[in-house]
């Protein structure tokens, strides 16, 4: 064996508090989520068209100089033109303005029940799983009442009391869509609640509602998110389908679904009316899924395979 | 209190309700722990320990005995008393993965404690996480990232660190180590011996492996089964074990010398554990033990003092 003489080896030190450094820069879970979303084409392109529907439902109105209730009853139903991008209704007006209109009603419908469910769901499942026992049980037999509630025999009742319109169709399905979330949230809290860092923030002392704000609901947020996400379209299809069957808003503010409506009376001459409202129902309650579906796959990465 | 006892826990009882009936998980048991003391339980999985320890802690409410901390009865406080409790109390926990929140930077979880008691705001409270980062053995640029991106040993550093930040005189340890690496298992427990002299801690340290618990502990607890079989300084346990169940359990410990590890006799036990929801009458570890008499299955053999501060709990040692 060669002999390798002592002074050969210099010692450059082993520092104890720089062994315990970390070069990797920090990453929240935020940003490790957005760079896996990022990473699913099919999502990004739903997010990049549910951001053009927003911008076009705030701006497309004005992109041209008609008013959405205008009747012009010596252009009715035009096919596409230079002048009317979408054409004309059996009233003359203009389509194109309409169906911006109608984006904005179906997407503040979508949106706010959305988040209306989500803050009564949360609030509610988050007390129901936090203190569990009887407090849970009589909590959650009520969701299971509220559930079998048919809520187009709410929207009717709540007809006859609030009259027609958007405040009473988001009213009714905000009260018995809530039920969902509370369900998620409730099943969420329950399975957070027993993890070890929740004993300790009990062990310092802190309270009920500091450890469900704090400690359960960060936690929980991944599924609150994606479950809002496939609200939306949910609630924008519902008000169409409201609308359709006239119980929606009323004229002259329209909707997709109010809009489909007008053109099923000339449907078999203008097919045309009803396919633009149409179109946009569909592509955007698929571009919701499609970005619900990679929410979940980006927030939680242990359900990917 | 006497003998500056700082815990007293006195025929605590919890029992869980299962399908199938009561899950005895804690029956009876009682001991003391003095202030600056280490107590060492251990015992087999299943047998009460990690139940104890947090019943001790007020995280269970108890089904029935007390737990005096420091003059605070444990399960019987109002808010004022909870969170004078919780200042001076306070518990390391199993699992560095489960024990902090991932969407909660380093520097937050440690502080989490900080806020609750309202002790220091901003610059303070900065400066106060950065010390007892260094004070574990962790960088003060720390703070800033997320449970994740730490490794187990490091993680248990901080939840070290978490409870040392209200400064409390006694922390439980539910198996701190029992989940880490047997390199890093040594750093860390060699960290909680030097903050109790540094600080004066008091611990009570549950784990199951019994060559850690001598080292760290002054006096050794061994349950079976919901119950104590032994309670005595950890020297006598390890030289003059007197409970059969102790006997049989340290027969099993690996001596690290081959010569004598050849010849060492193991005492192997007969059976499984039996049911915490329907245990054994009388002693519960009669089932399995070769000395077992008549009156095993009439009487439960009460913790009894046979020697100078050693306790067993035997029909053996019946005078």
């Amino acid at each position: 064996m060669v002999d390798i003489s002592k002074d050969k080896f210099e010692i450059i030190g082993a520092n104890a508090s720089e062994s315990q450094s970390i070069v990797r820069p920090s990453i929240s879970y935020w940003q490790d989520a957005w760079r896996r979303l990022k990473m699913n084409k099919v999502a990004m392109a739903s997010l990049v068209f549910l951001i053009f529907l927003v911008l076009m439902a705030i701006f497309g109105p004005y992109m041209r100089p008609f008013d959405y209730a205008h009747q012009d009853l010596f252009n009715t139903n035009k096919p596409f033109s230079k002048v009317h991008w979408f054409g004309t209704d059996y009233l003359g007006r203009d389509l194109f303005v309409r169906v911006w209109m109608g984006a904005r009603v179906s997407l503040f419908i979508g949106v706010t029940i959305a988040f209306l469910d989500a803050v009564i769901g949360v609030t509610y499942g988050g007390i129901a799983g936090y203190f569990g026992g009887q407090v849970d049980n009589i909590m959650m037999r009520i969701v299971d009442i509220l559930y079998g509630i048919p809520y187009l025999i709410l929207v009717i009742l709540l007809m006859v009391v609030m009259g027609q319109g958007l405040w009473t169709i988001i009213t009714a399905m905000v009260m018995t869509g809530w039920v969902g979330m509370a369900r998620i949230v409730r099943g969420q809290v329950l399975q957070l609640k027993e993890q070890e860092f929740v004993l300790a923030a009990k062990t310092l002392g802190a309270s009920p509602g500091r450890i469900i704000l704090r400690h359960l609901i960060p936690n929980a947020l991944g599924p609150i998110i994606v479950s809002m996400t496939f609200d939306v379209p949910n609630a924008i299809f519902s008000e169409a389908f409201l609308s359709y069957i006239g119980l929606g808003i009323r004229a002259p503010l329209a909707s997709w679904g109010t809009l489909a409506n007008d053109a099923t009376q000339v449907l078999l001459m203008y097919p045309m009316q009803l396919f633009i409202p149409g179109f946009f129902i569909s592509v955007t309650m698929l571009a919701f899924n499609m970005l619900g579906d990679g929410l979940r796959d980006a927030l939680d990465p242990r359900l990917r395979r | 209190m006497k003998d500056n006892v700082i815990l007293e826990v006195k025929n605590l009882k919890k029992y869980f309700h299962v399908n199938g009936g009561i899950l005895k998980a804690v029956d009876d048991v009682s001991f003391n722990i003095k202030r600056g003391e280490t107590l060492g339980l251990v015992g087999e999985s299943g047998c009460g320990k990690s139940t104890t320890g947090r019943t001790v802690i007020g995280l269970y409410e108890a089904t029935g005995g007390s737990v005096i901390f420091d003059d605070i009865p444990v399960h019987k406080m109002n808010d004022e008393t909870r969170r004078k409790f919780a200042r001076k109390a306070q518990m390391i926990f199993q699992d560095p993965y489960a024990s902090l929140n991932p969407r909660m930077t380093v520097g937050d979880i440690i502080g989490e404690g900080i806020d609750i008691h309202g002790l220091y705001t901003g610059k303070e409270r900065r400066e106060r996480i950065y010390n007892l980062l260094e004070l574990v053995g962790l960088n003060r640029e720390h703070a800033n990232r997320f449970p994740h991106e730490f490794s187990g040993g490091q993680r248990q550093r901080i939840g070290i660190a978490r409870a040392m930040a209200i400064e409390p005189e006694f922390i439980v340890c539910d198996e701190p180590i029992s989940a880490l690496d047997v390199s890093i298992q040594a750093q860390i427990v060699n960290l909680l011996m030097n903050l109790q002299e540094e600080k004066g801690l008091t611990y009570l340290f549950i784990a199951h492996d019994l060559s850690m618990v001598r080292h760290i502990s002054d006096r050794v607890a061994v349950m079976y089964l919901g119950s104590i079989a032994e309670l005595t300084q950890s020297g006598e346990l390890y030289t003059n074990p007197l409970h059969p169940y102790t006997q049989a359990l340290l027969s099993a410990v690996p001596i690290p010398d081959p010569e004598v590890e050849r010849k060492r006799e193991r005492i192997i036990l007969e059976g499984d554990v039996p049911s915490p929801i329907n245990p054994p009458s009388g002693c519960r570890f009669r089932t399995r033990c070769k000395y077992a008499m008549d009156i095993c299955s009439e009487v439960t053999p009460p913790l009894k003092e046979v020697g100078s501060g050693h306790f067993v709990a035997c029909h053996l040692f019946d005078k």
